[in-house]
């Protein structure tokens, strides 16, 4: 390892410009002659739009220009697209209704854009728009699932039963008669809290058009700008690559949420060509808690059939899974490929049959957050085997113990879908249970007890499939685009390198731990390499951040580029030194004759590639500047095995939370520092869900958690220090064998608390209790026992 | 429109705004001070912590005619040069910040900390972070960092 390569905790190359306040987030940049948007949201949950006057608004002070879903319309503007479809179990293609950016006769979820106001400043546009007087034929909402599929209300109107799709996966029959022979048949009933990410900068965009060329610029907080630039250009706009540029600098936080292409890109770009000016817009927090697609909001039954040694014979799952009032752009993958896939959690269950309805409400659309369907079914599966060790009188420990995929049965293949390919569940489930001291739990529940507190202990294993994606497999399951990672990687004359990705940092750390590979490769010193992400005016392609996918595809990518540089920079060597290329030694930065003295530095190879006297002109181009693409094999598996130990006062229902272990299979790890943080990170998000976190609509549609005074997030006196480590098994499917940390944290740690949390009740004969656990609720099922 | 005056970072300013016109959208739009940000508009994220007089406060929550003829002090003045403040030394030192969005206001709000706790505990830290929120670290490191900036600052 070098001092700065592969494993070495390099500080962080972006962090001088966030603390100095040089960043460059979308709101911080300015255009000359920019003008100002306001987006005029629906107060209501589900209306008929009868008219939208904006005649006395056009005339305020500072308007340069109102429009409305029917101005759009009249163009020929497209619907948002949805980027993966499903089939239900009867073969029909899901319901893909018309998603308009702006509202063109309903509005569907309080929030949805009615009229973009544009003005000289901000506050005029804001002052303009409470001039527009909106005649809405308020309908009913569809809020409850239930109710929803019941269909009395339709979201939209050619969709019956608000019911999107109707999928399945596994196999029915088998699950079926692995149900016949059951000795035990263990039952639960789950909901997996709806959450709103809260990435901490606000989504903001600006768009400027320039009619002397028709070029389009916009600024937007994406995690990925070419997916933004193919779905807005291609399917909603039509405005060709080479006329279209998305720069997404500095981002402050995503976690899913600005994944998706959202109206408000579509609506400033196109508006841009109608003022001549660039327009900006920032949303206000209150316009994020009702515009940012939302996450989880599964509410599940499941049964876990056991024999009589405690083997876990087959699962079967029925889900109804919340996906808002719009399909957004993954929104449909999330509760499918993203979730039943992973039913088989570390465990070798033969027979799994999951089902999952999916509905429209008159809700914020709901689509990938931090996790995204293996956090649902890691917060199943963990709840499911708790409840079944102590329904068979097996401890929680030992039942898992018995049930696992162990090391010697890789490559495993799932009984829904997936093979996964190496690990090793049951050596971090150890290493997680001495590093928690699980055996000293019982000394320490006295000593609680002896202090008038309940102390309770919880486990949660967890297996997810990250490294999305490899672009076959994804096709079979219904996405439409391939999921591809680009790199370039060019080497300057003087031997610095500029690296071009992809994916986008929003707070990964890419700007490090990529310079860091090209450090390993060309065994030069970070400070010798930048990283650029976020232009697709700098960057060729790429499919962006999501999916702890950065590292596991784009990662090979820019090794990938980097091989090839070596490849063409020993020719050159060989040129010089007059040697054959095939004698050429490359190794910590110097190009040697092998068994010879002779050598060059990286430098001076790259100098010679580019202003050369002595050049192999007529075998090789001058120049040291390659391009690669990598589609990874198979996904990658990140497993393993995370503890939470509590303390509760029965009088209050304040939970503490003692300790928190997390021992996790990441694969290859790139940078320690970085790896721990993103854990750090994750599972404070899922301590969040377990505990704080929570949405909550009522009956007509209104958001009551609409602010930080009443949607909790963690803050720094809610969460305990954490303890978390790595215990990774080397062979996952890609060069580097990275399997993925960004979502890790958040997948594993929510039934590890619940299950702590009821671990410490269950003296109390309190046996279930919903996310979020909050002390209200905490102390209200203490008192219901 | 009413002149407001004050000193930002050691310089003095002055200029014509609108009375409604907040702190942290003077420093912003008018001296271009973006190291200040807004992350909510209910005055609970803290992203926009600066230092009136020597203590922290939300600039989304002040009008900048508040501040007429204060002492202001945003993340962009820490610095000494290259030379970074003892406590952003120990962000960057212990990986405190991810996305950095939400940093600036933490920074400020443990300087100021330190200047009335000179030798904080780890829990009268996340005591003091109460009204700065951070999606991205789970506080560990941020924690962490302002203990190891406190030292550094009285060493």
């Amino acid at each position: 390892m070098s001092e700065s390569g592969i494993g070495a905790a390099v500080r962080r190359v972006e962090d001088k410009r966030f603390l100095t306040g040089r960043g460059n987030y979308t709101d911080d940049i300015n255009q000359a002659r920019q003008l100002y948007a306001w987006m005029l949201r629906s107060p209501h949950a589900h209306a008929r739009l009868k008219s939208v006057d904006t005649a006395a608004a056009a005339g305020a002070p500072g308007v340069v220009a109102i429009f409305t879903g029917a101005d759009m319309a009249a163009d020929g503007v497209g619907g948002l697209p949805c980027g993966w479809q499903i089939h239900s179990k009867d073969g029909s293609p899901m319901h893909e209704p018309a998603h308009p950016p702006l509202a063109v006769d309903k509005v569907r979820h309080v929030g949805d854009q009615v009229a973009i106001v544009i003005a000289e400043t901000k506050a005029q546009a804001r002052d303009a728009a409470e001039m527009i007087a909106v005649d809405y034929d308020v309908l009913p909402a569809a809020i409850d699932m239930d109710a929803a599929l019941a269909g009395a209300t339709l979201v939209h109107d050619d969709v019956p039963n608000n019911m999107c799709f109707d999928w399945e996966l596994g196999d029915k029959n088998a699950t079926e008669a692995a149900f016949a022979d059951a000795a035990h048949v263990v039952s639960i009933d789950v909901t997996n809290n709806r959450l709103i990410p809260n990435a901490m900068e606000p989504r903001a965009a600006i768009a400027q058009h320039d009619s002397s060329t028709g070029h389009y610029t916009l600024h937007t907080t994406t995690q990925n700008p070419h997916v933004i630039r193919l779905l807005m250009g291609a399917f909603v706009l039509q405005i060709p690559e080479h006329k279209l540029r998305i720069i997404a600098r500095d981002v402050g936080g995503g976690f899913g949420s600005k994944i998706f292409h959202y109206a408000e890109e579509a609506i400033l770009t196109w508006a841009s060509a109608k003022v001549t000016q660039p327009i900006k817009w920032v949303a206000e927090r209150s316009e994020s808690f009702i515009t940012d697609a939302h996450g989880r909001d599964h509410e599940t039954h499941a049964e876990l059939a056991l024999d009589n040694d405690g083997k876990f014979l087959g699962l079967r799952v029925a889900t109804k899974a919340n996906i808002g009032a719009y399909l957004s752009t993954f929104g449909s993958s999330v509760p499918t490929y993203l979730y039943g896939t992973l039913l088989a959690g570390v465990y070798t269950t033969p027979a799994i049959y999951v089902e999952v309805k999916t509905v429209f409400t008159n809700t914020v659309p709901v689509d990938a957050y931090r996790g995204a369907g293996r956090p649902e079914c890691t917060y199943l599966l963990e709840r499911l085997v708790n409840k079944a060790a102590r329904e068979t009188g097996i401890d929680p420990v030992e039942i898992r113990q018995k049930n696992m995929i162990q090391a010697d049965q890789f490559p495993y293949q799932t009984p829904v879908a997936l093979q996964y390919d190496v690990g090793d569940y049951p050596a971090a489930f150890d290493t997680a249970l001495r590093a928690a001291d699980y055996a000293g739990f019982d000394a320490r529940r006295a000593e609680s007890e002896s202090n008038g507190k309940q102390r309770g202990i919880g486990i949660s294993t967890y297996i997810e499939a990250c490294g999305i994606a490899p672009s076959a497999i994804a096709g079979a399951l219904g996405a439409r685009a391939g999921l591809y990672e680009s790199a370039q990687v060019r080497v300057h004359p003087t031997g610095s390198v500029t690296v071009y990705t992809g994916t986008h940092s929003h707070g990964q750390g890419h700007e490090t731990t990529f310079a860091q590979l090209v450090s390993e490769s060309f065994g030069i010193p970070v400070e010798n390499v930048e990283v650029s992400h976020g232009d697709t005016g700098e960057v060729q392609f790429g499919m962006g951040t999501y999916g702890s996918r950065s590292m596991a595809v784009g990662g090979p990518a820019i090794l990938n580029a980097c091989n090839k540089v070596i490849e063409k920079a020993k020719k050159i060597a060989a040129h010089i030194l007059e040697a054959s290329a095939e004698d050429i030694e490359f190794k910590d930065g110097k190009f040697t004759v092998s068994g010879t003295d002779r050598e060059l530095a990286f430098g001076e190879v790259s100098l010679a590639a580019y202003v050369p006297h002595n050049y192999p002109i007529e075998e090789l181009e001058p120049g040291l500047d390659e391009n690669a693409f990598y589609d990874p094999l198979n996904f990658s598996f990140p497993a393993g095995c995370h503890i939470c130990e509590v303390e509760v006062d029965p009088d209050t229902g304040v939970v503490d939370i003692v300790n928190f272990t997390a021992v996790d299979d990441v694969g290859r790890v790139i940078n320690p520092m970085i790896v721990e943080g993103q854990v750090h990170g994750g599972v404070a998000q899922g301590i969040g869900q377990a505990m704080m976190e929570g949405c909550v609509y009522d009956d007509s549609g209104q958001l009551l958690t609409g602010s930080y005074m009443d949607y909790t997030m963690p803050r720094a006196d809610d969460l305990p220090n954490l303890n978390v480590g790595t215990q990774s098994v080397m062979g996952a499917s890609n060069p580097l064998e990275v399997k993925g940390v960004g979502e890790v944290g958040a997948i594993g740690s929510p039934p590890a608390v619940i299950n702590a949390i009821l671990n410490a009740l269950a003296p109390l004969g309190v046996d279930d209790i919903s996310m979020p656990a909050t002390p209200a609720r905490v102390w209200q099922a203490i008192q219901n026992a | 429109m009413p002149t407001v005056s004050m000193t930002v970072n050691g310089k003095s300013v002055s200029a014509d705004v609108e009375p409604r016109t907040l702190l942290v959208q003077y420093l912003r739009e008018h001296l271009g001070l973006t190291g200040t940000h807004v992350g909510c508009d209910t005055s609970q994220c803290g992203a926009c912590v600066v230092h009136v007089n020597g203590e922290s406060a939300k600039s989304c929550t002040m009008l900048a005619m508040q501040a007429e003829g204060s002492d202001v002090s945003t993340i962009e003045g820490l610095a000494d040069g290259d030379t970074l403040h003892p406590m952003q030394e120990a962000f960057r030192e212990n990986h405190g910040l991810q996305c950095g969005f939400c940093t600036p206001g933490m920074v400020m709000s443990a300087i100021d900390l330190v200047r009335t706790n000179a030798d904080p505990s780890e829990q009268e830290v996340r005591e003091w972070l109460e009204g700065n929120l951070c999606r991205c670290t789970g506080y560990h490191n941020i924690v962490k960092s302002i203990l190891a900036g406190a030292k550094a600052m009285a060493g």
